[in-house]
């Protein structure tokens, strides 16, 4: 831009090199996320979790269906680390495989939100006028359905599935990601570097995919962090009711619904896949509570 | 004041309007012709088509709406598929217990949120702050539904000192309510202590301080009242999050509220009930929420004044 100038001091080395993306941001970003100790513990609890759904088949020493009448309601051992179920089942078995479906549920939602709810955002925020009026009304309306009382009233209408419960959590995922994504286009398209693209020719689809998205990723960061605990928490919840994922399947809130029968003879069966659930979550929200401190600088003391 | 709530009012009718349109819109994409359950297996083309004529099925759908909306406003609000009993008498009688365990448990996010906030924002960063927030953040974690099971098996099965389950007396109700309640006393908690810790920095309270004010009457007479604000807005959120709870807490405990009237209704596919008890359920909380925005002007006001 500033090609006429004529600055000698920006021929040293220094002032010359171009930061790369990464000592731009990924640098200063790990600088302060490595620095909070919850949020890298967190994170590693995410990488355990991830690292146990691929690996399941290796990990697992039973098959997380085969039942065993004659092994059935084993108290923890040696043989099966979490005992058996009342259908002679190996729980760690059911457990390690379960954090394929658990988890899945909850990213494939969280995508299914972030995707609708960062478009209705984008063009909410950027373009203003009755078409922000009617899309925020929309989310208001969506807003106005208390918890996961959506969810219920949508799984009501499609069947109770697992695959309908990833649909409802997601649904109700999309006035989050809407709101915060609309607040920080509006923020962002005010800023002096959209009026010179734009008077570069660049049309609307560029401005918003190409400089206003990449540049409001961090709340959708944040946002979609602490969402996973809640679509986990959620979507555990309504397979806990019987609406999503179905017996045999190995599903933690199946498996903590099937153990209600057996809490005073068994409390084996309900508890691990309980505490699977709260582990995973805890992780999810230490490493959101990690990242909005690390990139949310509004929040930096 | 009076205005800002007849504002508030006005805004309000077009999301009543919206969540009726979507409790409608949803019974829609429901599978199947409700004519041809109705009827039952084996009914005969003429019988089906005369249900659906008696019904109104043939109409166009916004007729369709616009007589649901009448029906609504009249309290009626269908009968059910199972016990041919109207919707609304059902829900009448199990509203009252959801409300009754809403409230104990909102009080228990509350009382317990905020103390626990202010206790850890008294000294932060000491073992006392990071002990309530690290239960906090177990709080925030653990799935109430999982939380409730713990419970039952201590108190209940170990302890023997409080029911399992069901609603006849103040004993039912302690386990219930505080497993509904903990998890928003968590997320209160985390608010209250860290507007607290923004309201410290403010210059009025190194004023106090310069003014040899003992921390305890700092805190109490100047921080926490403005600390507060804010966190009167996250309580609103929280009763909405608490009443989609009360589904999964009054399965657990056999309650018989209206979160379980619904999932049972899911499950018998008496779409009707689902229906009613989801608009009902909506309805309460969006008139919470105008009520929590009204108290949440009258106190900023009150302190604008001062």
């Amino acid at each position: 831009m500033s090609t006429e100038l004529k600055v000698p001091e920006l021929q040293s080395p220094i002032l010359d090199s171009k930061p790369s993306l990464f000592e731009k941001r990924i640098k200063p970003f790990w600088e302060t996320f490595s620095k909070n100790k919850a949020a890298v513990v967190g994170g590693g609890i995410i990488l355990f979790f991830i690292m146990v759904a691929l690996f399941a088949p290796l990990l697992a020493v039973y098959d997380p269906y085969d039942i065993q009448l004659d092994n059935k309601l084993q108290p923890p051992s040696a043989e099966h680390w979490m005992g058996t179920d009342d259908k002679g089942r190996d729980i760690l078995a059911r457990i390690l495989y379960g954090s394929r479906l658990s988890m899945g549920v909850g990213f494939a939602a969280v995508g299914f939100g972030a995707f609708f709810g960062i478009i209705m955002g984008l063009i909410s925020g950027f373009y203003g006028g009755w078409l922000d009026t009617v899309l925020s009304r929309v989310l208001d309306v969506m807003l106005a359905f208390p918890g996961i009382l959506l969810a219920l009233a949508i799984i009501s209408a499609l069947g109770p599935s697992l695959v309908n419960v990833m649909i409802a959590v997601g649904v109700f995922s999309i006035p989050l990601f809407a709101r915060v994504v609309r607040g920080s286009t509006l923020e962002t398209k005010k800023l002096e570097y959209i009026d010179a693209i734009r008077s570069l020719g660049a049309n609307d689809f560029i401005i918003i995919f190409r400089h206003i998205l990449p540049n409001i990723l961090s709340p959708i960061i944040i946002q979609g962090s602490l969402r996973l605990a809640t679509a986990i928490l959620s979507a555990a919840g309504l397979s806990f009711l019987g609406l999503g994922a179905q017996p045999p399947s190995p599903e933690w809130g199946t498996m903590l619904s099937s153990g209600r029968d057996f809490l005073f003879t068994a409390p084996y069966i309900a508890l691990f896949p309980g505490l699977a659930i709260s582990i995973l979550v805890l992780g999810f929200n230490l490493f959101g509570d990690g990242l909005r401190d690390a990139l949310d600088p509004r929040l930096k003391s | 004041m009076l205005l800002y709530i007849f504002r508030r009012l006005i805004e309000i009718i077009p999301v009543i309007f919206g969540v009726t349109l979507v409790v409608f819109l949803i019974m829609q994409m429901v599978p199947g012709d409700p004519a041809v359950i109705l009827a039952g297996e084996g009914a005969s083309k003429d019988a089906i088509d005369q249900l659906r004529t008696e019904l109104g099925l043939n109409r166009p759908l916004y007729v369709q709406y616009g007589e649901y909306i009448m029906n609504v406003f009249q309290g009626d609000l269908g009968q059910s598929l199972k016990s041919q009993q109207p919707v609304i008498q059902e829900i009448m009688t199990r509203l009252p217990i959801t409300i009754e365990l809403a409230f104990y448990s909102i009080l228990i996010t509350i009382v317990l949120g905020m103390t626990a906030g202010i206790i850890s924002a008294v000294r932060p960063y000491s073992a006392t702050d990071i002990t309530v927030m690290i239960v906090a953040l177990l709080g925030i974690s653990l799935p109430s539904f999982f939380m409730g099971l713990l419970s039952i098996y201590l108190f209940s099965v170990k302890l023997q000192l409080l029911p399992v389950a069901g609603w006849d007396s103040m004993l039912h109700i302690i386990l219930p309510a505080f497993t509904l309640g903990v998890g928003g006393a968590a997320i209160v908690a985390r608010m209250t202590r860290s507007s607290m810790l923004e309201v410290v920095r403010q210059d009025y309270i190194r004023t106090a301080r310069a003014k040899g004010l003992k921390g305890f009457a700092i805190i109490y007479k100047h921080a926490l009242r403005n600390a507060l604000i804010p966190v009167i807005t996250v309580v609103g959120l929280q009763f909405g999050a608490l009443l989609g709870g009360t589904v999964l807490i009054e399965s657990v405990f056999a309650i018989n509220g209206l979160g379980r009237m619904i999932v049972d209704s899911i499950r018998t596919r008496d779409l009707p009930m689902v229906q009613g008890g989801v608009l009902v359920a909506s309805l309460v909380f969006v008139i919470v929420n105008l009520f929590v925005d009204v108290l949440y002007r009258f106190f900023n006001k009150r302190i604008e004044l001062n």
